[in-house]
């Protein structure tokens, strides 16, 4: 396998974008990073998005973006892992430069999630959990969650006001991205008195609905002196699954298919945790942060939630997870929200973050759910 | 010729069901609705009253007020998406019932929320162009939202009319400007046979009521060559309490301005009867010489606004018929959901 690297990434300020479609926002991203790597040509593409047809009626993503985007009749494969669907086409394009097939391809991710009304939007997300037996029977992904977030509360004594400091750092750390969906800093007392979605997690604990796109150029490693911009290196990648049904698992408390994947990605790039400098990972609900970082090996179990709390977690912390914003402050188009990810590490890794900056990261890790953990993609990224 | 409003007159059922109330049968949080969209309450028509019924009662309020001959109205316009029939005029039965028939053109109008305004706008288009002494324009609703859906914390019922001439005499308020500003933007809306309505969620705010709100006060404020601080009232359609203070912020006018007009935290959203029942409040206590500024919104979408200048007869005129405040707070009847469920006809009954 070649050594494969990222040389441009692209993302638009998201939102709920009324006046855009699915392929205007996907092209405004792709075209971003093609411009990022100065390439106006690709050999093949990947195109992760979890439901545009429930979304928006429109399937077939992998050819209509491609024409949209100029690049007709090359290869392009639509990617599906529900919300790990953009992480999942990471992946496949580098496996496609990795084995030698083609040199220059774009991983992008997109969904546009508010053509639809709240509540199809909710039962188009479900489709991402066991739809005959969680889905049918009325369970939504807050309701999920919160399940998870009532057993690691009673089996670890996590508190509501740990769940409430990942909320607030991620949206202190959205405030200085300028495409995050809400970059307004919010207060624990805030958290705790928002809106009750699905008891312990408020509104303000959940990642919100949002329309999106983002992209990313790999090519080998070889070639990246070619390009306009430093390299950013893939060293390890990791894809695990587990149960879709969250009553199907012997411990709600942790993510299987998050340990599986990251295992792999640790093992491939020879790194241990404690190589890691930050990581992006996928808080679709404070809780999910707290677990999934837990399941990485940042934090021993149970230990998730006061690593919050003491800001471990911080910008300025021990290891920062999500300078982005996370899901929660930058937004969750479910499909893109696996390449924001990787265009994160990227301008990081590059040191182009501005405010957000991690001081000195040289390696960073990058993890994508699907579902309530039904699927996990980890990639680990390092300067070149 | 300077044409403007000689009587107003404003009416709103006595019943009224509390936020809680609604929130306790659906399991829904009804300090969300109360916080977040300053909802408390709204009034709620009894079996015996509907769009016509209240249009009857604020357009006798109006005359009260006018002290005109009901013969010399010359239109009559009825604003309403709950016109009780979908073919039979409303406005023929209430010009019928205070004596404005039989030489009165009359037509019903429909555009969502600001059907009302409509009345209002052709009417003092109608006087000014001479083609009649008096018109009226009324702009009343006994709005629907589906059971356990968010519209149903809000929809109310309510009506206000205007009546438009030229009479220096019984001048009311002037009207000094008009801007309209319309889009096809589908936010909300209700197919033939539909009992209730649908809506786009969140996109009826940013892209729909916003745009348009903003749209129209920036129009007319640009035509009329005036600035937010030149108004002492503003009243701006009102879907609930949050929407009318967010316009204001974003055009620059002050929470001081919009609160007397906004009525929909106790009242409701009456549709039609919304910003103009809110003029009819501003009415009641604005001076003479007092700039209002009220902007209406419809869904699908459009606003009306108007640049209205109030005169001296307002002191003598507001005192001749109930005021809107006094319709609001005082003779109120609390109905638990069971009653409200009656007399909204959502219990379905025996066939016979």
């Amino acid at each position: 396998m070649r050594d494969v690297a990222v040389i441009g990434v692209g993302m638009q300020k998201w939102g709920e974008l009324w006046e855009k479609s699915t392929r205007d926002i996907f092209v405004e991203s792709a075209l971003l990073a093609m411009d990022d790597a100065g390439v106006d040509s690709l050999d093949a593409m990947y195109v992760g998005s979890m439901t545009p047809g429930l979304f928006t009626s429109q399937e077939h993503l992998g050819s209509i973006m491609a024409d949209y985007l100029g690049q007709k009749n090359i290869p392009s494969t639509r990617v599906e892992s529900a919300c790990a669907s953009g992480g999942l086409a990471f992946r496949l394009a580098y496996m496609e430069v990795a084995c030698g097939m083609h040199d220059v391809v774009l991983a992008g991710g997109v969904e546009k999630m508010t053509d639809i009304g709240g509540g199809d939007a909710t039962h188009a997300l479900a489709a991402a959990a066991d739809m005959r037996w969680e889905g049918m029977h009325g369970v939504t992904f807050p309701g999920l969650y919160a399940m998870m977030a009532v057993a690691h509360m009673a089996k670890y004594g996590t508190t509501r006001e740990q769940l409430a400091h990942v909320a607030v750092k991620n949206h202190h750390n959205g405030s200085m991205n300028p495409r995050a969906q809400f970059p307004m800093e919010i207060t624990v007392e805030g958290v705790i008195n928002s809106v009750k979605v699905a008891d312990p997690l408020n509104i303000l604990d959940c990642s919100p609905i949002t329309d999106g796109a983002a992209a990313a150029i790999l090519v080998p490693a070889d070639m990246v002196k070619k390009f306009k911009k430093p390299g950013v290196k893939i060293i390890g990648s990791g894809h695990a699954t587990d149960t879709i049904a969250l009553h199907d698992r012997e411990d709600l408390t942790t993510l299987a298919a998050v340990a599986a994947s990251a295992e792999q990605a640790y093992k491939m790039s020879g790194k241990d945790v404690k190589d890691i400098d930050f990581a992006e990972v996928h808080d679709c609900f404070t809780i999910a942060e707290i677990i999934v970082s837990e399941s990485l090996g940042i934090f021993e179990r149970g230990k998730g939630g006061p690593a919050a709390e003491a800001g471990e977690t911080s910008l300025e912390g021990r290891i920062p997870i999500n300078p982005s914003g996370g899901l929660k402050s930058k937004g969750h188009p479910v499909g893109a929200t696996g390449l924001a990810q990787i265009a994160e590490i990227t301008e990081q890794l590059r040191g182009e973050a501005g405010p957000r900056q991690v001081k000195n990261a040289r390696v960073a890790l990058a993890q994508n759910m699907g579902g309530s953990g039904g699927s996990s993609v980890v990639h680990i990224l390092e300067v070149m | 010729m300077v044409v403007g409003i000689i009587g107003y007159g404003a009416h709103i059922p006595r019943r009224r069901i509390k936020v809680e109330e609604i929130a306790k049968v659906w399991g829904a949080d009804a300090p969300s609705f109360k916080k977040g969209l300053e909802l408390f309450q709204k009034s709620v028509p009894a079996l015996d009253e509907d769009t016509i019924t209240l249009s009857v009662e604020a357009a006798r309020n109006a005359l009260a007020r006018a002290e005109i001959d009901p013969k010399d109205i010359g239109a009559l316009y009825v604003g309403s998406e709950s016109h009780p029939y979908a073919v039979k005029p409303s406005g023929a039965t209430v010009a019928e019932a205070i004596g404005a028939t039989p030489d009165c053109h009359c037509a019903d109008f429909e555009f969502a929320c600001k059907a009302g305004s409509e009345g209002m706008f052709v009417v003092y288009g109608l006087v000014k162009a001479g083609l009649i002494k008096y018109g009226m324009g009324i702009g009343a609703d006994t709005s629907q939202g589906a059971p356990g859906d968010a519209l149903e914390y809000s929809a109310a019922a309510g009506a206000a009319a205007f009546i438009m001439g030229a009479d220096n005499d019984r001048m009311i308020a002037t009207i000094d400007e008009t801007f309209s500003f319309m889009t096809d933007t589908p936010d909300f809306w209700r197919r033939e046979h539909q009992f209730y309505p649908s809506h786009g969620g969140r996109f009826t705010g940013e892209p729909a009521y916003f745009r348009t709100v903003t749209g129209a006060v920036k129009g007319i404020l640009e035509k009329s060559n005036l600035k937010p601080s030149d108004f002492k009232y503003v009243v701006f359609h009102q879907p609930n309490g949050k929407f009318p203070k967010r316009a204001a912020k974003l055009l620059g006018f002050s929470f001081e301005q919009i609160d007397v007009g906004r009525l929909v935290p106790w009242l409701g959203n009456t549709y039609s009867g919304s910003s103009p029942i809110g003029l009819t409040a501003v009415l009641d206590v604005a001076k003479p010489g007092d700039r209002i500024l009220m902007c209406s919104y419809g869904s699908g979408a459009g606003s009306d606004a108007f640049v209205f200048t109030v005169c001296e007869r307002v002191r003598k005129a507001r005192d001749l018929a109930p005021k809107t405040r006094w319709l609001l707070d005082e003779n109120v009847n609390f109905v638990e959901y069971g009653e409200y469920a009656k007399m909204r006809r959502k219990i379905r009954l025996a066939e016979k």
